[in-house]
């Protein structure tokens, strides 16, 4: 962890430091956590509310910084014993959400995930009374990794922002995954970032853009296009921070020079895109686009319900008023689906109790089959491994060794990967966090996050990853 | 408790049938003899959802009705859901490499309830952590109870089929 930790921050970029808890910690099983520590088994992350927290700071001295700092992830529903372990740690930061962390990946009721989280908020905004300055990130603009559509996308990540404002906390950031057509998830940016102003107001905020989540192409030339892709559409938007993934992302979990290896990646092509010549974001006069339009016809149609946003959210969700595509959580209605359009962009097939209009065109109907989902599954991968093939494999990565001496550093402080199907254990458990995934690409994966340089930007950011491995 | 998945309750009248939330019809009640049950689940420590969202359109389209319990499904979760919706058929499908092992463990659970000896339960997915590299695993669950195997590989979706397509339809009470 802390070697990891250490080759991050080491990069010749701006980058942030990741701390990712083990599966056990995430779903509260700290019987099981414990049992693991104790037996010296291997652990796919970190179990931070196992270890003293003395333990913690020692992993941390000198590692946390002004410059770099740490987020804590875990995809959890309730994560209040979470919160909880990292104050007295320097921990100050970490992500997700009453919806985005209960809905995907378990069966949590709503109900407590909410009341949980918002005792959680509460917890980690306190901090400031000790000269602290907690932070938090909506996981919401990465529901289910792919085939949400960006207007519900954009909503709920300003409906959890909204949430942890309601709850104390005063720095957030609002999270966008990136999707199937970059001019639609630019305009998607650019709708969240406008609808932040609004409802947020103008500073204590920023937004973090994630390469996607979604079914990764498989051959290394194609997920470099695609993290090249989303490292360019981050600076064109004025995004203050992305996350990245590594080329081995479909396959199995990276090693920490893989994982160095992406931040510099991502950091080049950052550093050769052309910014806006207006600064960060959009110019706020600009008509509305039809993601604005959508996002905030959601997210007006929640608030209308309850000036409490806990129960506005609970509600929302009972209504139908929102309702995640494919979603199969109890709480959610499943009344809505999507679908890929001609064009490559994600659009509305059923729309069920949303207050918003599918694109279904004329004569269609908008069932969405079984072969429509595997096609809509798999359409970003294929797109990207159709523009070249090329295996990864050793020989790439000795080369880029070559030319980083950076990597070579990391590859001698990191073991070689232990993919999911070797049951081996990574004697630096530096891997990818991957909630729910497998080595053929996930909904929820995260990955190492490069601070983009665009001038005064609040603290933000996670680099390095562990694995939730498989 | 609802245990169902994306699915709406029963209405009054049939709400159209829409891929993932077709709804649940007693079909003993309504008199429909013909159409069957099928409950998609997965096992308690898996919490991947794509694969039963795509099964439940596999089999749907093959003129079934479904009920999805979704992802992380407590062992005596499945087995409340089947007392419940008394399904023809039980799917079991997971992709974490953990389906093995928790299989067996669930097959275990639905045998000591006999109202459920009866019941088909099927399994498929990636099962184990080896890549199917395991040759008795097949047999193994077989052996514990399982009515067909069916692991992931190119031929395994339309071996599935043909075994959905054979089955019996709905037997009066």
């Amino acid at each position: 962890m802390r070697e990891g930790l250490l080759a991050t921050r080491d990069v010749d970029a701006t980058t942030i430091g990741t701390i990712t808890l083990d599966s056990y910690t995430r779903v509260g099983d700290l019987g099981a956590a414990a049992q693991a520590l104790a037996a010296g088994e291997g652990l796919n992350g970190y179990p931070i509310v196992t270890h003293p927290r003395q333990v913690t700071g020692d992993m941390l001295a000198g590692v946390v910084s002004e410059d770099f700092p740490v987020q804590v992830r875990h995809g959890s529903a309730r994560p209040l014993d979470i919160i909880a372990a990292m104050t007295g740690t320097r921990l100050t930061a970490t992500e997700g959400g009453p919806v985005s962390y209960c809905l995907p990946y378990g069966r949590v009721p709503l109900r407590e995930s909410v009341r949980n989280w918002s005792r959680s908020c509460e917890l980690l905004a306190g901090l400031e009374e000790f000269g602290l300055r907690p932070h938090l990130e909506t996981f919401g603009g990465c529901m289910l990794g792919q085939l949400c559509p960006p207007g519900e996308l954009v909503a709920l990540s300003l409906l959890e922002a909204l949430f942890f404002r309601a709850h104390g906390l005063r720095s957030v950031s609002l999270s966008y995954a990136q999707q199937t057509h970059p001019g639609q998830d630019a305009e998607a940016l650019a709708a969240l970032r406008r609808l932040a102003a609004e409802l947020l107001g103008p500073t204590g905020w920023h937004v973090v853009l994630y390469a996607y989540m979604g079914v990764f192409p498989l051959t290394a030339a194609g997920a470099r296009a695609l993290m090249d892709d989303a490292a360019a559409l981050a600076v064109r938007t004025g995004t203050e921070r992305l996350i990245v993934k590594t080329v081995v992302e479909s396959m199995r979990i990276p090693t920490v020079a893989e994982n160095v290896q992406a931040l510099l990646a991502a950091a080049g092509t950052a550093r050769r895109t052309p910014r806006p010549l207006d600064g960060a974001g959009p110019v706020p006069e600009a008509s509305p686009t039809e993601i604005y339009c959508e996002a905030r016809a959601i997210v007006e149609a929640v608030l209308d319900l309850d000036d409490d946003i806990d129960r506005a959210l609970l509600e929302a969700f009972d209504r139908g008023i929102l309702d995640i595509p494919y979603c199969l959580h109890p709480d959610n209605r499943g009344r809505t689906s999507s679908f890929i359009d001609d064009s490559g962009r994600l659009r509305w097939a059923e729309t069920g109790g949303l207050p918003v209009r599918p694109s279904v065109p004329f004569g269609k109907s908008p069932t969405v089959t079984s072969s429509d989902l595997q096609a809509a599954l798999t359409y970003v991968s294929r797109k990207y491994d159709g523009q070249a093939y090329e295996p990864c494999g050793p020989t790439y990565l000795e080369q880029q060794e070559e030319q980083h001496p950076a990597l070579g550093r990391a590859a001698a402080a990191g073991a070689p990967s232990q993919g999911p199907g070797s049951g081996g254990r990574p004697s630096v458990p530096v891997h990818r966090t991957n909630a729910g995934g497998t080595h053929r690409g996930t909904a929820g994966a995260d990955g190492d996050a490069v601070r983009l340089p665009s001038g005064d930007v609040p603290w933000t950011g996670t680099s390095e990853t562990d694995a939730r491995g498989m | 408790m609802s245990v169902q998945g994306a699915l709406s309750p029963v209405g009054p009248e049939p709400a159209p049938v829409r891929s993932g939330a077709a709804p649940v019809r007693d079909d003993v009640e309504h008199g429909d003899a013909r159409r069957r049950r099928v409950l998609v689940t997965t096992v308690s420590s898996d919490a991947h959802t794509w694969n039963l969202v795509y099964l439940q359109k596999v089999i749907e389209e093959l003129g079934c009705d479904v009920v999805n319990l979704g992802p992380c499904v407590p062992d005596d979760l499945l087995v409340s859901a089947c007392l419940e919706h008394r399904p023809d058929l039980v799917v079991v499908s997971s992709v974490n490499g953990h389906g093995h092992q928790d299989g067996l463990r669930l097959m275990r659970t639905i045998a000591r309830c006999s109202e459920l000896s009866q019941l088909p339960v099927v399994i498929g997915g990636k099962l184990g952590i080896d890549g199917g590299a395991d040759e008795d695993r097949p047999a193994e669950l077989l052996r514990a109870g399982f009515r067909g195997v069916f692991e992931d590989s190119p031929a395994s979706l339309g071996q599935f089929r043909s075994f959905l397509a054979r089955l019996p339809s709905r037997a009066e009470p």
